[in-house]
């Protein structure tokens, strides 16, 4: 009897055997009711089958290749970790970038992956469904695994606990908060602008930069292992956000403005939110790999300009804010480590003044800026802090109401002054840091008076920790702060003379000496 | 014009009315060329506090760490409210030196430019 052997499928087929073909319009409900989402935004799709996918995966290859992904990832973990990793890196301050990384990253890799489950949902087509179904599960593994590699260091360092309690009340993680929190209420055209292509496309590597690279450079083994698993995602991230930028082109000329808007306003969000990063890789890195300015340079100005030049063809510009961000790199990271260095008592992580060879580091880096407006000041603050006077400026400061930066960059052409600008919506003012801020504000004013701005809040007595009686007669708002953000003491004030330091080099001691 | 885009009818509160601070209102505080501070800094005081106060008491407590602070010759100091500039009466309240919710108050000294001229 003969055997009938099926022929082994080719990717190509087995790939719309396991994705478009399972897909099917409905015929109880129309199309419109069951994909709400898709029309609102004022994109018109005319033909879903156009999408190209991207990227031929298909779910059960997905799982294979992950799951390998995991193993070796968590066999290298446990190696570092046995081994007491923690104590090979450069030196403690280390400590800070992971604590900073911790409160800030994760947390928005889970508001990812929140994102593209909507995604997963809310795209009509089955091509661009899959393909952000596999992305939130990635990203829901970002998140995962960059928990897990820190909670290690969690044992012996301070500050780190309670990141998913600040996530959202600490004043300096409201910009990223805002950030996604502002993707996800948009529309999935939207969305997919504002993280599949501005923040994978335009500004990830900015991101990865200072994890990989710098958790390689400063002996973070565990830390680099997860940001390489990571970073084998992105490939497929950005070809999914590039491929949906082209198809909302290709499918209706009307389509351009409304696209070209959000990479407009996207760029800039992606650059505001990025300004902590750049601190992280010119100040709070023991050893450097190369500064801010020429990450900047390589990954936004070059890539990012030979990106929007093959966009060209469609009629997209460059975004508006390319040049501010130009003349911005030599500054933000200085004026974001000044902004820190001054509140002690209010972050989770140490902050300290460079040494003298990283200042001239710094200054041979940013030889227009750094010795003109920036070295006297750290200088003064040092003389201070040696003659026991620390900087510790115990005010609430001024946000902008779009980026939820606090004020603090200059004006465009003059890096004396302060740049303000403001709107008036309903009778009420609101301020901003930028003129694309300004501009967003007034694209969606309905949006953003909505914002949570920590300053403000703290002041309608809407930030107290539990128990608090805000009806009090004596009820002053503000006054136990540190409760109300759950942080550790010994996490806060200066490196100088800080635990972690002290730890550290008792524990390196005795791993090194007999 | 708004470009918001909605699925129903959307209608929301500023978080930040004056209505929010139970009889008090916003007030920003920025001295120019001296961007060491918490930047501009945010009190939120009832309109009947004395502009005094606000000079007295809370810009002496956030800005006497600056070396600049002792220097300052008050007679020839430029004040704006916002991008307009104005003179506050010492002994008048926020409401009648015509200070509003949300207001920002910048005051210039002139030949102070922070620490080496930095502007910070
Ligand atoms: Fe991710
Ligand atoms: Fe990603
Ligand atoms: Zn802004």
């Amino acid at each position: 009897m003969d055997m009938k052997v099926a022929k082994k499928l080719g990717l190509k087929e087995r790939y719309t055997l396991m994705t478009r073909d399972l897909a099917w319009d409905t015929t109880y409900q129309p199309m419109d009711k069951v994909f709400p989402q898709t029309a609102y935004e004022g994109i018109k799709i005319h033909d879903w089958d156009k999408w190209e996918d991207p990227f031929r995966l298909t779910m059960d290859a997905y799982w294979k290749y992950q799951a390998e992904k995991e193993r070796k990832l968590y066999a290298i973990l446990d190696g570092f970790n046995q081994n007491n990793g923690h104590l090979s890196v450069t030196d403690a301050r280390y400590m800070n970038v992971l604590k900073l990384f911790l409160g800030s990253t994760p947390p928005l890799e889970l508001m990812a992956a929140r994102g593209f489950s909507m995604m997963g949902r809310h795209m009509q087509g089955a091509g661009p469904r899959v393909a952000c179904q596999m992305q939130a599960v990635d990203e829901y593994r970002h998140f995962q695994t960059q928990i897990h590699s820190i909670s290690n260091y969690n044992k012996y360092y301070n500050g780190m606990d309670e990141f998913a309690h600040q996530q959202s009340r600490m004043w300096y993680l409201s910009d990223g908060k805002s950030f996604f929190d502002d993707a996800i209420t948009a529309g999935p055209f939207e969305f997919m602008v504002a993280i599949g292509f501005a923040f994978e496309y335009v500004l990830t590597n900015i991101l990865f930069v200072p994890f990989i690279s710098g958790a390689a450079y400063n002996g973070d083994m565990a830390a680099m292992t997860v940001g390489f698993s990571a970073q084998s995602d992105e490939a497929r991230h950005m070809t999914l956000g590039l491929e949906c930028i082209k198809f909302m082109l290709e499918q209706d000329p009307d389509n351009l403005p409304i696209v070209q808007r959000w990479i407009d306003k996207w760029t800039w969000r992606g650059t505001r939110k990025l300004a902590s990063v750049g601190m992280m890789m010119d100040y709070m890195l023991p050893k450097r790999i190369m500064s801010f300015k020429e990450a900047w340079e390589m990954y936004v100005e070059e890539n990012g300009g030979a990106l929007f030049k093959d966009l060209a063809r469609y009629g997209i510009t460059i975004p508006k804010c390319f040049g501010q961000t130009i003349e911005e790199k030599e500054h933000v990271t200085h004026q974001s480590w000044i902004g820190f260095y001054m509140k002690p008592q209010a972050t989770p992580f140490h902050t300290w003044i460079p040494t003298p060879d990283e200042m001239d580091w710094l200054s041979e880096k940013y030889p227009n800026t750094f010795d003109k407006y920036y070295r006297p000041v750290l200088e003064y603050l040092d003389a201070q802090e040696k003659a026991g006077n620390r900087f510790d400026n115990k005010t609430a400061p001024m946000n902008c109401q779009v980026c939820v930066s606090t004020i603090k960059f200059n004006e465009p052409g003059d890096p004396m002054e302060m740049c303000f600008r403001e709107s008036t919506y309903q009778g009420e003012k609101f301020h901003f840091c930028s003129d694309h801020c300004q501009e967003i504000f007034d694209n969606e004013p309905e949006k953003y008076i909505q914002t949570f701005i920590s300053s403000h809040q703290v002041l309608q007595g809407n930030c107290e920790p539990d128990g608090t009686d805000v009806n009090a007669a004596d009820f002053k708002p503000g006054q136990n702060m540190l409760d109300y953000w759950k942080l550790d003491k010994r996490a806060l004030g200066d490196f100088n003379g800080s635990e972690d330091q002290k730890n550290f080099a008792a524990w390196r001691e005795q791993a090194t000496k007999n | 014009m708004s470009h918001l885009k909605t699925l129903a009818p959307y209608e929301v509160k500023s978080r930040d009315a004056v209505e929010n601070y139970k009889g008090k209102q916003l007030l920003y505080i920025n001295w120019e060329r001296h961007r060491m501070f918490s930047r501009p800094f945010v009190l939120a005081l009832p309109p009947e506090t004395p502009f005094s106060v606000i000079v007295d008491q809370y810009m002496t407590d956030c800005f006497s760490y600056h070396p600049d602070w002792k220097q300052i010759d008050w007679n020839t100091v430029v004040w704006q409210n916002g991008n307009t500039p104005f003179t506050p009466d010492r002994n008048k309240s926020l409401k009648e030196n015509g200070i509003g919710h949300k207001d920002l108050i910048r005051f210039r000294t002139p030949g102070l430019d922070g620490i080496a001229g930095t502007g910070y």
